[in-house]
């Protein structure tokens, strides 16, 4: 792809002028980093509050005439692991997309719409975006109706989140984890949704594209709010031990062996109905040659992405899937797949960094407590 | 004598009979927030071009190139130690190793300050 090829984002002003240095992502051009620098950015996000543009995500919603939430549901289960049938108004469910074989195609978010019954809210990877909604369309064209979105995804993560944005709707900071409201943020119409991909609490903003510039000027203005990358929101997913589609996890894998088992649906153990349930339903109680694990260097060296895992006795037991440092953690943070027998947390591994092995451990994910909002203790 | 540069941002000077070898500003601002450096053994016989020392930022790997030929005779413990010191003091105080060079005349084909200059601005 040259860089004529590469799409801006509607901010794409914004970044620049916020000193944003731009980089080739998914074919679009995105801000890695701003002058504060990822390690920054990434303590920043942890202590107080950081605006992410992510709005080369894909976002479309998915309907059904007869507005009924059950049929539209019943539908997107077609292709899904997840429990979207009993899923409540305004409730967003993680979960993902699957092959015949049962391997991940992606993962998403799929929100029931809170007054508006027979329409879900979809967000997917930006990589893939266009062979979801084939498949989507393909697989239910003519029974549902899918509407990719042309909006923009802003995503307001950290400590200080729900107080920056409980200025602009009183509602916000009571918002369970994983809900959605349709709401107004100083006049702007939103989706405001409490998710997220950094392990804090915050949440992630659909906006027209017409006023996302003012929305992002507006919570920029906040004094615990700053721009952050692409860079920092990497290392942020990687210690709250959350995946990275095309590496973590890929069509190679299930559900079951990317670790995701949280996102098949108890009902949907029992009955199957979606791609390659045979597979995943078997794998469930047999388990998988492979799994995805935590795996903590213990020196200095970060382990990046495609290093070799060994066992201790020098046999290749899988690779390194995402590798970094992590700033809070204040040490290398890795996670592969490998295989099942070596994958017991604590057990010792090597990974080869530069030829030579370093000694590292399988650990339990996350590295860094995910700290999302639960209610009121 | 005036410091030298390559076009893989390292910089060479000599201090006495060794070449004092680092990367350059430019190079640190680019890598961002250093978090590991491995440096050589002392010892180590070098040829301009090799790969001498590895610089981990939180982004990525980088290899840093010896800029001349020669035997590395002092490896700088304390950016080892405390791998920011890359960040805070490129030029000066977080130098990579000193070489004693078998060849002082490759320094004649490196760039000087205006030429590096004008490299980084391209």
């Amino acid at each position: 792809m040259t860089d004529q090829d590469l799409q801006t984002l509607p901010l794409d002003a914004l970044h620049r002028e916020l000193g944003g240095k731009m980089v080739s992502f998914a074919g679009y051009s995105m801000p890695v980093q701003y002058p504060m620098g990822v390690k920054g950015e990434h303590l920043h996000v942890r202590e107080k509050a950081g605006l992410f543009d992510v709005s080369h995500m894909g976002q479309a919603y998915l309907s059904v005439e007869q507005g009924e939430h059950e049929q539209v549901a019943r539908l997107i289960e077609e292709l899904v692991s997840a429990e979207i049938v009993k899923l409540g108004k305004g409730r967003i469910r993680y979960t993902v997309l699957l092959n015949e074989e049962g391997g991940i195609l992606d993962d998403l978010m799929v929100t029931r719409l809170p007054d508006q019954d027979g329409k879900l809210f979809l967000v997917v990877n930006a990589a893939v975006k266009e062979q979801d909604f084939a498949l989507i369309g393909e697989t239910l064209g003519g029974r549902a109706k899918l509407d990719v979105l042309d909006r923009c995804l802003l995503a307001l993560q950290g400590p200080l989140a729900h107080t920056v944005l409980s200025a602009l709707d009183p509602m916000a900071a009571e918002m369970p984890f994983m809900s959605m409201r349709e709401t107004q943020l100083d006049g702007i119409p939103v989706m405001l949704s409490r998710c997220g991909y950094t392990g804090e609490d915050g949440y992630e903003i659909s906006v027209a594209n017409s006023d996302a510039e003012r929305l992002a000027r507006r919570l920029l203005a906040h004094d615990d709010v700053a721009p952050i990358g692409l860079g920092a929101r990497d290392s942020l997913r990687l210690e709250a031990g959350l995946c990275l589609y095309g590496h973590d996890m890929t069509p190679e894998d299930t559900p079951v062996s990317a670790g995701l088992n949280f996102a098949i649906g108890k009902r949907r153990r029992e009955e199957g109905g979606f791609p390659g349930a045979e597979r995943i339903i078997r794998e469930l109680h047999e388990g998988t040659d492979t799994l995805r694990v935590g795996l903590k260097p213990l020196g200095r060296v970060p382990a990046r992405e495609g290093a070799e895992v060994q066992s201790e006795d020098g046999e290749t037991i899988g690779k390194v899937t995402s590798g970094g440092f992590g700033p809070t953690y204040e040490a290398p943070v890795a996670m592969g797949r490998i295989d099942t027998k070596h994958a017991e947390p604590g057990t010792k591994v090597r990974i080869l960094v530069r030829g030579k092995p370093l000694e590292a451990e399988v650990v339990k994910l996350p590295f860094v407590e995910q700290r999302y909002y639960r209610g009121k203790k | 004598m005036a410091t030298k540069y390559t076009e893989s941002h390292e910089w060479v000077r000599m201090d006495g009979d060794v070449a004092v070898c680092g990367i350059t500003p430019h190079a640190a601002e680019q890598l961002g927030d250093v978090v590991f450096v491995e440096l050589p053994d002392t010892g180590r016989a070098l040829s301009k071009g090799d790969d001498m020392a590895v610089v981990e930022s939180v982004k990525a790997a980088s290899d840093v190139y010896a800029p001349i030929s020669g035997e590395v005779v002092a490896v700088n413990q304390d950016i080892v130690d405390a791998p920011e010191k890359v960040n805070e003091s490129p030029d000066q105080d977080a130098w990579f190793v000193k070489i004693k060079p078998s060849d002082a005349s490759e320094l004649d084909g490196l760039m000087d300050e205006a030429a590096y200059k004008a490299h980084t601005d391209e």
